[in-house]
């Protein structure tokens, strides 16, 4: 017990020295630009006190803990969260729309998003095991190509996805030359590197991208040539079919199109990992040196990998680009590169359905907080350091090999290696 | 010429900066292998603790300028380390011997919370300082163009200086240091050698998170304008200096941090301020094509 205070004595000092001056002491620019300093003594107090408390019942809880009988794993178990969790969100994503809630929807399609990225990245980073930081870029690559198309050429939404998804992976092969030969941490700050060089052309460069004024005015996507204006026009939607004009139809038009776009992506990567290529890359994963030897072309799987990955990135951009109307650099800053690489690593590197929770939790757990706006980000980034330091595997991390001789067998996480780079 | 010697002045204080952040890269990169991506955020929450000393001393009385800035370098020093010893304590150490991701996605996430949390804490707007160290002098005179080279330039120049020789004694000839260097060799065996792992890596973090501060409490001086955003920026080029110099090695980050800021000073003076990130960051890309391990890093022996 008396350990126990000593313990949160020290935390509570430490949380002394390190909220006292940034929390206790808030500098406040006063008349005339002045500076000076506003005490807030009482709320030091409170968060000294709070970490005292919270650290002595986390001492005293860790004592008395009986130590955990460690629970089978479900290896063997024909209930995978796979098998069970899968059928289960995809029957929830397809009728969610039906349920009409416009806030609802719009959280899906966000949410939808980001599984879609997640599951782009997902080839790159949890199949091939190349770490990318700047996935970003591509997404802005899509996103701007199709803006620019759409604009300049007059194009529609369903002619410029495939172009932007072309364009993406034409930048992803751009990207993986260079990186060819780096490993680890120096291909993610080359990659890094990229997506911000990416974000100050685009930032800079006036005459073309708009500057920090971005694009406005991106045509809508159509269904078939049936707008989903407010109209009620035969060429529009409701006006095609009778119904009662609603900015519903198009905000749920625009959740089955990504939520069919996150689809595909899935597929692909799930049917290319039994392709000798997405064989190709797993045991790149695994070994690079093995790979070698086996005479696999290193350069050509990493090349398909950042190429297939980059196009699903740019796939996602163009869907943002439609739905926004809007686009400016600020939507492809590093956090989002930061935010689709946590929810691959949160998901369990190389796990479809991991992702697709992870992407749920974050980005819906996001939302949650949506109303206490500047704690938002604060909140979440230490739920980032929680969950990581909780779950360092991510939610789902044992796997199922893609391919195996006879049975296959539920690997747990630490058998595996993941994102060597 | 003499706008080029003014560009290469500017340059040369610029990387200094970059330099001293870097150092603190490298040196967390080369003990546990990882990117502490909260390190530019540790230097802008170094900043913040300058700017808070500096205007408390001031409503305090004290304005006598060295005493001042003397007490603030230990304020700030002090506080940053405290905040990199409990960042490695709660994010990277129970994560130690997980896989390699695990702990750069708690260090993103970190940084993400460090940032938010000054935006919080301190408001997100721009605090600006009136100049503390004015005047310097002119080197000379061409065609009406005159080299200055300010006295703050030069504090910068004489404190990295003398940071980085401290520190570099205590890396090649103190007992922490050989202790740092063992672990960065073989921590598993350095532990069986009876040296505390913990607390050297600690204390690894402690003296990283100290240069930022003593980094932010100049970038202060020199720009005169913070807010809660600079630790990102700052972060990635003096990542990208560790990187660009071989991470792991010391002189390299130095070296590196040097060459990110003279790039960037000649590249704003010669063709472009808003390319200039683009300009940096070609180079490392560059460089590191052909030189895949940085300019002085060691290339790792592969084993099979």
């Amino acid at each position: 017990m008396i350990k126990a205070l000593k313990d949160a004595g020290i935390s509570a000092l430490i949380a002394l020295g390190i909220f006292g001056a940034m929390v206790g002491l808030p500098s406040v620019v006063g008349e005339g630009g002045k500076l000076s300093l506003d005490p807030q003594p009482w709320t030091v107090a409170i968060i000294v006190a709070v970490v005292f408390i919270g650290r002595l019942g986390m001492v005293l809880w860790q004592a008395n803990r009986k130590p955990r009988v460690k629970a089978k794993s479900a290896a063997h178990s024909k209930y995978t969260i796979s098998n069970v969790a899968g059928p289960l969100l995809l029957i929830v994503a397809v009728v969610l729309p039906m349920a009409g809630d416009r806030y609802l929807i719009d959280v899906g399609v966000l949410v939808m998003t980001y599984v879609m990225l997640g599951w782009g990245l997902n080839i790159v980073v949890g199949l091939a095991g190349l770490l990318d930081l700047g996935y970003v870029a591509f997404y802005a690559v899509g996103a701007y190509s199709y803006a620019l198309l759409a604009q300049t050429f007059g194009l529609g939404f369903w002619t410029c996805l495939p172009l932007a998804g072309l364009l993406a992976a034409f930048w992803g092969m751009l990207l993986g030359f260079p990186v060819l030969r780096l490993r680890g941490d120096y291909l993610a700050i080359v990659t890094l590197a990229f997506g911000e060089i990416i974000r100050v052309v685009l930032l800079n460069w006036t005459q073309l991208t708009g500057g920090p004024n971005g694009i406005s005015g991106i045509p809508r996507p159509t269904l078939f040539g049936l707008k989903f204006t407010l109209g009620d026009g035969p060429d529009t939607f409701a006006g095609f079919f009778h119904l009662t004009p609603s900015v519903t139809y198009r905000v749920a038009f625009l959740y089955y199109v990504i939520f069919g776009l996150a689809l595909l992506t899935n597929w692909v990567s799930s049917r290319l990992r039994r392709l000798p290529l997405g064989r190709a890359w797993e045991a790149l994963r695994e070994d690079e040196i093995a790979c070698r030897a086996l005479g696999i072309n290193v350069t050509t799987t990493k090349l398909t990998a950042f190429a297939i990955g980059a196009c699903f990135g740019g796939f996602a951009g163009a869907f943002f680009a439609t739905r926004q109307a809007f686009i400016s650099p600020e939507s492809f800053t590093f956090i989002e590169s930061a935010i689709v690489l946590a929810v691959v690593v949160l998901g369990g590197l190389g796990s479809q359905i991991g992702v697709a929770l992870a992407a749920i939790v974050m980005i819906g757990g996001g939302e949650v907080f949506r109303d206490f706006n500047e704690y938002r980000m604060l909140i979440f980034g230490l739920a980032l350091v929680v969950v990581m330091v909780v779950r360092p595997r991510g939610l789902v991390s044992g796997r199922t090999p893609s391919v195996s001789l006879g049975k296959g067998v539920h690997i747990a996480a630490d058998m595996m290696s993941q994102g060597h780079g | 010429m003499a706008y080029a010697l003014q560009q290469l002045i500017n340059g040369i204080t610029l990387g200094m900066i970059y330099g001293l952040i870097a150092v603190g890269y490298t040196m967390v990169y080369g003990i546990i292998g990882m990117i502490n991506f909260a390190h530019g955020d540790v230097f802008m929450i170094g900043a913040f603790l300058s700017l808070i000393a500096l205007t408390g001393l001031g409503m305090l009385g004290i304005t006598y300028v060295p005493l001042a800035l003397f007490l603030t370098l230990i304020f700030a020093a002090g506080i940053a380390a405290l905040y990199g010893w409990t960042i490695e304590r709660v994010a990277y150490r129970p994560l130690r011997g997980s896989f390699r991701l695990a702990p750069l996605i708690s260090a993103i996430g970190m940084s993400i919370a460090l940032q938010n949390f000054a935006q919080v804490a301190q408001g997100a707007r721009d605090k600006n300082l009136p100049e503390l160290i004015p005047g310097g002098f002119k080197i000379f005179e061409e065609n009406g163009f005159v080299v200055q080279l300010s006295w703050m330039q030069i504090v910068i120049t004489v404190v990295t200086v003398a940071l980085l020789g401290l520190f570099t004694w205590l890396v090649t000839k103190t007992s922490l240091g050989r202790a740092m260097r063992a672990c960065e060799q073989d921590m598993k065996m350095t532990s069986l050698l009876g040296i505390d792992v913990n607390r050297t890596i600690g204390l690894t973090f402690v003296i990283g998170a100290a240069l930022a501060a003593v980094a932010g409490l100049l970038f202060l001086l020199y720009y005169g304008s913070i807010n809660f955003y600079i630790g990102f920026n700052a972060g990635v080029k003096a990542f990208t200096a560790a990187v660009l110099g071989g991470v792991g090695s010391l002189p390299g980050a130095v070296i590196g941090g040097l060459a990110i800021g003279l790039i960037e000073a000649f590249w704003s003076g010669y063709a472009s301020v808003e390319y200039k990130d683009v300009a940096a960051f070609s180079v490392l890309i560059v460089v590191l094509i052909f030189m895949p391990t940085g300019l002085l890093g060691r290339a790792d022996v592969e084993k099979v």
